[in-house]
């Protein structure tokens, strides 16, 4: 799949993107997540006929909060569940909120969070914040 | 009448695997159903960070047991997009075969447990001892039973020599005739029919708004499979989605039974067919760019998001199982129906938990 | 022999497994294998169970399932660990959920090995357990009668 198939836009269109791909007749394929060293990139798989289309969006870390898609497409409240509890991304309009309940992690928001600025790296006691997820045994 | 919470799960005879539903109940029907899951929650994404993509493929086979196959043929498919990989036919040919035969026995231990869930014990133990037998061609031909791990990036892992072939194929022919039997009284017989018929009913717009998947869509009428995008040996296999229209449970017990039919037919085309030459090619270098592949898997259409940054771990590795975009559609129908039927209607879905939570 | 290890029950729970060894526990009491043959019977209620086969590894909300499970079986009892990753979390050992194998919770006393466990492993994992029930049997009656005698 070539990149220039997935749709980047700005988060205050993402919910009008989402209404016209419904309106369109497209099944909601999934939403997944994935952090970048910038903030928490979102993308939105639309299927039509067995073709592929994709909205991104770009999440910042600064706290700035995701709105939900589930009033459109119900199913997503699952997907935006999962977003929420791994991702440590904050969401507004949830149809069906689990309020971090969804996956009961050992590690709170294993993929980082967008709701605080990362810590500042330095004191060996912070260094397990940054590095990857520590078992508790 | 006073509301009661019932608690269905963690652990439920019918469910081989923990999650849990409280289920909001009026009488003896369902009002409202209220899923909370995580008890096999493992955080394996993640582990795309410590593994490097060869090592991940492990992972990713391991993601479920049962569609074990068609996961590690997808991972294999989305790393080699990445890397500009194209496999030879004959490894395409035989990583087809295989996800068909994995397909088989999923189907069959679906059936099993459903004969179960419904008290029908010796047909539980039929539709398991056919299974028996597609597990020996596997075993035969990988050296597993279960999790085979025969693809790997580049290829496949393992030949089946030509001379095996007509005696696969005669096995194949006694199967099929075993899977009439059984299926004969899925499909008939009248204590079955009670219990499946008009259960669990589901729309087709209903399916579709909802993100159904699978057996789930087709049972419902959409005719969508993946295998029609044409991956591995589909380019030359056609393949025609087998749907119903009376969306029930009925109807997906239906839609599974012929697909296993469907299934040996494609597994005889492609030994027909399959090309001479190598299994496997030379794969070096890193991954680098961004892929979504799909495939359908027996529970329906699976969906790999990988990011790579040409390091030998992958930035971000997610996958999309077909049971986690099956369960919006379950709690939907839950409500409405006898407290009885909600295994039945938790079982058509054909719940993989494991794939769901990874 | 006694009579009481002719016939052991089996209670079986999927801790976090990926279903590989679950549906191979399954495959042991269907033909092909059918230990139902030998006496061996799956039940679904612990305080019927005489051996526990885990399946996966351990992660922190099925921790409390497997402990009041264990707790719930009438003494004695025999653990079994089925599979690499309740053996000892196996490929999952570094997710960030995964706490480790079954031993971080309860006492194990049989480990299987194999990705999935064949059911052959399993049956023969069964099989020393009934041996390690019969012991126990033993030492609990043989600590009755010490006991009745003084």
């Amino acid at each position: 799949m070539s990149p220039d198939a997935i749709d980047i836009v700005p988060l205050e269109a993402l919910l009008e993107r989402v209404k016209e791909k419904r309106d369109r007749g497209c099944r909601l394929v999934q939403i997944s997540a994935a952090r970048l060293p910038e903030g928490v990139e979102v993308t939105y798989s639309f299927d039509l006929k067995n073709r592929l289309s994709n909205v991104r969006v770009l999440l910042p870390d600064d706290g700035t909060r995701l709105p939900s898609i589930s009033a459109i497409f119900g199913c997503a409240v699952l997907y935006e569940n999962e977003i929420q509890d791994l991702f440590g991304v904050g969401i507004d309009g949830l149809a069906l909120d689990f309020k971090g309940k969804f996956y009961r992690t050992t590690v709170r928001f294993p993929f980082g969070s967008t709701k605080a600025p990362a810590p500042p790296p330095a004191p060996p006691a912070a260094t397990a914040a940054a590095g990857p997820p520590q078992n508790t045994n | 009448m006073a509301r009661t919470v019932i608690p269905f799960g963690p652990q439920h005879p019918v469910l081989p695997e923990p999650v849990h539903l409280d289920l909001v109940i009026e009488d003896e029907k369902v009002v409202e159903a209220r899923p909370s899951i995580g008890f096999i929650h493992r955080g394996l994404e993640k582990l795309a960070e410590k593994k490097d993509y060869n090592e991940f493929l492990f992972v990713a086979e391991r993601i479920c047991g049962i569609c074990s196959a068609i996961h590690g043929q997808t991972y294999c498919q989305a790393v080699e997009t990445l890397m500009n990989v194209s496999v030879p036919p004959r490894a395409v040919y035989l990583r087809t075969i295989w996800g068909e035969l994995s397909r088989i026995h999923s189907h069959l231990l679906w059936l099993g447990l459903m004969a179960d869930g419904m008290g029908f014990e010796n047909l539980f133990m039929h539709s398991w001892r056919i299974r028996e037998r597609v597990l020996n061609i596997i075993e035969a031909t990988t050296g597993a039973r279960v999790i085979f791990g025969v693809c790997k990036v580049g290829g496949v892992r393992r030949d089946i020599e030509p001379d095996a072939i007509p005696g696969i194929l005669a096995e194949l022919d006694s199967i099929e005739k075993d899977m009439r039997d059984v299926t004969k009284v899925f499909l008939n017989d009248k204590s079955v029919k009670a219990r499946l018929c008009g259960v669990g009913v589901v729309s087709k717009q209903e399916a579709w708004d909802l993100g159904a998947v699978g057996p789930m869509l087709r049972a419902s009428g959409v005719a969508q499979d993946m295998r029609t995008l044409g991956y591995a040996a589909f380019s030359d296999i056609p393949v025609v989605p087998i749907t119903r229209t009376e969306g029930d449970c009925y109807a997906r017990c239906a839609v599974r039974c012929e697909e296993l039919f469907q299934s040996v037919e494609i597994i005889r085309q492609a030994f027909n067919r399959i090309p001479p030459g190598e299994i496997a090619i030379k794969v070096t270098g890193n991954p680098a760019g961004e892929t979504i592949t799909r495939t359908e898997q027996p529970r329906g259409e699976v969906v790999y998001h990988l990011k790579a940054n040409g390091t030998k771990h992958l930035q971000r590795f997610r996958v999309r199982t077909p049971t986690f975009a099956n369960l919006p559609v379950m709690l939907k129908i839950l409500p409405g129906c006898d407290l009885a039927d909600v295994p039945m209607i938790v079982l058509t879905i054909d719940p993989c938990i494991s794939c769901t939570e990874r | 022999m006694s009579s009481f290890s002719k016939s052991p029950w089996v209670i079986h729970y999927d801790a976090s497994s990926c279903n590989g060894c679950d549906i191979e526990v399954l495959a042991c009491l269907t033909p092909g294998f059918d230990v139902e043959r030998l006496g061996v019977i799956n039940t679904g209620n612990p305080k019927h169970a005489d051996i526990f086969l885990v399946t996966g590894a351990v992660n922190e909300q099925c921790r409390e399932v497997i402990r009041n499970i264990y707790d719930q079986m009438p003494h004695p009892k025999v653990v079994v660990a089925v599979g690499a990753c309740a053996s000892s979390g196996g490929i999952f050992a570094d997710c960030y959920n995964v706490a480790g194998g079954v031993d971080s919770v309860i006492p194990v006393d049989v480990y299987v090995p194999g990705c999935a466990a064949r059911p052959e492993a399993i049956i023969d994992a069964v099989v020393q357990a009934v041996a390690i029930l019969e012991r126990k049997r033993k030492e609990m009656d043989a600590e009755t009668v010490s006991k009745e005698v003084a």
